[in-house]
């Protein structure tokens, strides 16, 4: 499993050189958890769409198992200091603010919604499937 | 007497002057909105107990003296008054600016003006709020397309006269929805009235037309146009018949209320201990919006001289706002009575009169809406044919030399 | 899955072509339930993690909340506190723009002089002044008759604070930090009592309910009105209570008996 992940991140990065990635792009964070089946790529282009229409499923309807939650980005993708302790998300260079940052995007959300994971959501950090034929699949498809 | 010829006003340094004076007001809202908005309302004198102060005051004055501005063309067109014609397209530029200039301060005092365009494509039909942000920008339409036909060539009157009329209608229905902005508010006192509704117009008339006399006359003195003493006085005395009207309904509200036993509260304090606010009702409001400027424009002899009507048409302008703060900010000064027969007090201020002082950046807000009002207004005038390059007397109304009618 | 990123002026993931189909799907994109293969395009499968929306704001429900002013006692701020720890609003030193979700109100009856002291907080109307007026749809009533405000679309304009009886919502007047995950605020917006939604949500009860529970008090009793079996349809069927600003008709969640 932990292979696999290394695999993964080593292969989604940013999909180009990590000694281009230095000077040509925004060097994202790595992020703790599972990866998400439907890709890196998937996410990059999609993850403003998927929070903003999932948000309105807990808000309005009360569904607390979104897809896109917010809390669980934070969850799984603060990184933490020396000491241990979880960085804020949208510090300078920290996950939800490199890209942005580098296509000069704006975002709200953290005015708002806490910048570092509760205590309680380790859930989210506990790898939550050993199916290793259905990671490979997807690797194959993803690498291809 | 020559026809009625429409000329761009010339950049005199004194108008330049102007210009850039109002382009300072302007920025310097600008700087304050960017204020406010970086360390919060915080920085205003608005707190969650008055939670409409200063800005909601000159947004809503502009808004209701816009529509109110339109009248002088309503009249022209709608009913006929030919007097009034060459003021027309001058009535409908004001209106349209200081439309947006009350919208500017209304949008910039929200908590997140950064959302606008959330407010421009999320309705909820229930709201009065939300219904009044399609009279706002129709009544851009209406009064824009209004503009046009008058200035456009070859186009018919009787067509001026349809889009008059719907302009003069939906100007109605807009100081109608301003008006139950409060009158709907069923949850306090000071509010909740059908009579907002007719108060708002009968205030729109009145602040409107005394704005757009001041203006008038001003910028015909700063172009060097003549503006007839009759024309004024004709005006004038129209003012007076408004504030009138002001007057009257606003003594049939406080009636009303205070036939109410569950409105005594609010109309003692008001009318009677509320401090500032009844310093404002009574001196601001009725007397300086009202009595002396009825005085001054129906005086007998006075009563002619430009200087009582401009003094009036000013004194209205203050009453205004007197008028406005008193119902705004004092309308919720009065703590909301949820437990009545009790005496409530808390850490939320229950029970206790609320207090309001508004802070620099709120005034700087409001004076740049107006600011922005009279310079978009300046600007037009500049780039389109709105103004006669005469309004003397012998001009505009040649065939009645005895002054009479209005 | 090569993303160049030559040009520097976009980020690679803008690059990719193969539109996923799916995007309206709710139930696309779930972590945390089962592993799922769907089909993006034809020949494209992608793993995702399935399931449906689980609308926990059930309309058959209407949650409500029973004040018994009786136990209430005047020098207990327990319910308060509970509020401001689980919702993350606290006194910062300006009363008149503080955030108060909750707060406790001492009465004296000007006829008898009755001391009583009861909490206030939003009364959860089931036809709620404040979403009548909001502008953008923002204040909204739950299916479960929890009023809410969506602060993903609330402007700021205030207007429902104007039209609440109950002096209920709060406005934002600075810029905060450190809230909690589950109770997300921040400047510029209104907010009020959320009857503790995220808890609601998940099976549990209020913090003010449970914190009046835990002292001993139990003057607040929350549950569903609509269920005959629950503790509070029983006891509202069988004790006299009132609603506060009964004259308005608003019907509130919020009842009050002993007052
Ligand atoms: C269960 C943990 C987990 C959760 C929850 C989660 N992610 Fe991820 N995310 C990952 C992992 C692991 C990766 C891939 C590892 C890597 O490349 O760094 C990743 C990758 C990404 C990427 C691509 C990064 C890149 O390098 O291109 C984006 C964008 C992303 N996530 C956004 C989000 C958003 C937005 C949310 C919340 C809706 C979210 N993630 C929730 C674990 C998670
Ligand atoms: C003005 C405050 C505010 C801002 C700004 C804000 N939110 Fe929220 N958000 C909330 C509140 C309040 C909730 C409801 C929390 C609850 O009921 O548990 C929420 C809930 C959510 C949820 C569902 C709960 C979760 O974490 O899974 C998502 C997803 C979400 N917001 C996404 C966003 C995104 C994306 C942005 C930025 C574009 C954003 N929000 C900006 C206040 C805000
Ligand atoms: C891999 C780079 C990347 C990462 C990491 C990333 N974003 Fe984005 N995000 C983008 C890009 C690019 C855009 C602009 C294009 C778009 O709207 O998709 C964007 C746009 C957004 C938007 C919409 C902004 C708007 O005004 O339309 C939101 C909301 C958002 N991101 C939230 C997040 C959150 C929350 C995180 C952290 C969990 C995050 N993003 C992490 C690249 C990223």
């Amino acid at each position: 499993m932990k292979a696999f992940l290394t695999v993964l991140i080593l292969l989604m990065g940013l999909g180009f050189p990590p000694a281009l990635s230095q000077t040509l792009g925004p060097v994202v964070p790595k992020a703790t958890g599972n990866p998400h089946p439907e890709g890196n790529l998937f996410m990059r282009i999609n993850h403003s769409k998927l929070l903003l229409q999932d948000r309105n499923l807990t808000v309005r309807l009360g569904d607390r198992n979104i897809g896109a939650s917010l809390k669980a980005c934070v969850a799984c993708h603060t990184s933490t200091d020396k000491n241990g302790q979880p960085i804020p998300i949208n510090a300078d260079k920290q996950f939800c603010s490199v890209c942005h940052e580098y296509v000069s995007a704006k975002i709200d959300c953290f005015q708002c919604h806490a910048t570092v994971p509760e205590k309680k959501t380790e859930a989210f950090l506990i790898p939550k499937t050993s199916d290793s034929n259905a990671l490979a699949a997807y690797l194959k498809e993803t690498s291809e | 007497m020559q026809r009625t010829i429409y000329r761009e006003i010339k950049l005199t340094p004194q108008i330049i002057q102007l210009a850039v004076l109002l382009v300072v007001f302007i920025l310097a809202a600008g700087g304050a909105e960017l204020y406010i908005e970086e360390y919060g309302h915080i920085v205003t004198g608005m707190t969650n107990q008055i939670v409409w102060g200063l800005p909601h005051v000159f947004a809503i004055f502009l808004i209701v003296a816009a529509s109110g501005a339109l009248n002088v063309a309503s009249i022209a067109s709608v009913f006929g008054k030919s007097p009034y014609k060459p003021l027309a397209r001058l009535s409908g530029l004001l209106a349209l600016a200081l439309l947006a200039g009350g919208l500017a301060v209304l949008v910039l005092d929200l908590g997140r003006p950064d959302r606008l365009i959330v407010a421009m494509t999320k309705y909820n039909f229930v709201s009065i709020f939300a219904w009044n942000i399609y009279l706002y920008t129709g009544f851009f339409a209406v009064v824009g397309i209004y503009l046009y036909v008058q200035m456009e060539r070859g186009i018919s009157p009787s067509v001026v006269k349809v889009v008059g009329t719907a302009a003069f209608l939906w100007r109605l229905a807009l100081t109608t929805g301003t008006g139950s902005i409060f009158g709907w508010l069923v949850a306090r006192d000071a509010y909740n009235s059908a009579i907002m509704a007719p108060l708002f117009i009968v205030m729109s008339f009145a602040f409107g037309l005394a704005v757009f006399i001041l203006v008038v006359k001003s910028i015909c003195g700063l172009t060097g146009r003549a503006f007839g003493a009759r024309l004024l006085h004709r005006l004038g005395r129209l003012l007076g018949i408004f504030v009138a009207g002001v007057l009257f309904f606003v003594a049939v509200q406080h009636l009303t209320n205070l036939y109410s036993a569950q409105r005594i509260g609010v109309e003692r304090f008001i009318l009677l201990s509320g401090g500032i606010y009844t310093q404002l009702f009574w001196f601001g409001q009725v007397l300086i919006g009202g009595i002396i400027p009825l005085v001054l424009v129906y005086h007998p002899t006075g009563g002619a001289k430009p200087a009582s009507i401009l003094t009036a048409s000013a004194l209205v302008i203050i009453g205004g706002f007197a008028q406005l703060y008193v119902l705004i900010v004092g309308g919720q000064a009065y703590p909301l009575d949820i437990f009545p027969g009790f005496a409530a007090s808390s850490s939320f201020f229950d029970g206790q009169i609320n207090t309001y002082t508004p802070s620099l950046p709120e005034i700087l807000l409001g004076l740049g809406g107006v600011a922005l009002a009279l310079a978009l207004t300046g600007f037009g005038m500049k780039i389109l044919r709105i103004l006669p390059t005469t309004l003397s007397d012998v001009n505009v109304d040649p065939l009645n030399n005895s002054g009479k009618g209005a | 899955m090569s993303c160049s990123l030559k040009n520097g002026s976009e980020l690679p993931a803008l690059k990719f072509n193969k539109k996923p189909t799916e995007m309206g799907r709710r139930e696309f994109m779930r972590s945390g339930a089962a592993l799922a293969t769907i089909t993006l395009a034809p020949g494209v499968t992608l793993m995702a993690f399935g399931g449906k929306a689980e609308a926990n704001a059930n309309p058959a429900t209407r949650w409500g909340l029973l004040v018994d002013t009786n136990k209430c006692t005047p020098d207990c701020d327990a319910c308060v506190t509970a509020c401001s720890t689980e919702n993350g609003w606290k006194d910062t030193g300006h009363p008149e723009t503080d955030a108060q979700w909750i707060r406790k109100v001492d009465l004296v009856d000007l006829a008898t002089g009755r001391e009583t002291s009861l909490p206030v907080m939003c009364q959860h109307c089931e036809n709620p002044p404040c979403v009548d007026v909001c502008p953008t749809g923002a204040s909204f009533k739950r299916a479960d008759g929890i009023v809410l405000v969506d602060k993903h679309i609330c402007i700021g304009c205030r207007y429902c604070m104007m039209a609440c009886p109950y002096k209920a919502r709060s406005f934002v007047h600075e810029p905060l930090t450190g809230q909690k995950s589950y109770a997300p605020r921040g400047i510029g917006t209104v907010e009020s009592c959320t009857l503790c939604v995220h808890r609601v949500d998940s099976g549990r009860i209020p913090a003010c309910v449970e914190a009046c529970d835990a002292i001993g008090h139990r003057a607040l009793i929350f549950g569903d009105m609509n269920d005959p079996e629950s503790d509070i349809a029983k006891r509202l069927l069988a004790y006299p209570s009132l609603a506060l600003r009964d004259d308005l008709g608003l019907n509130p969640g919020v009842r009050y008996t002993s007052l």
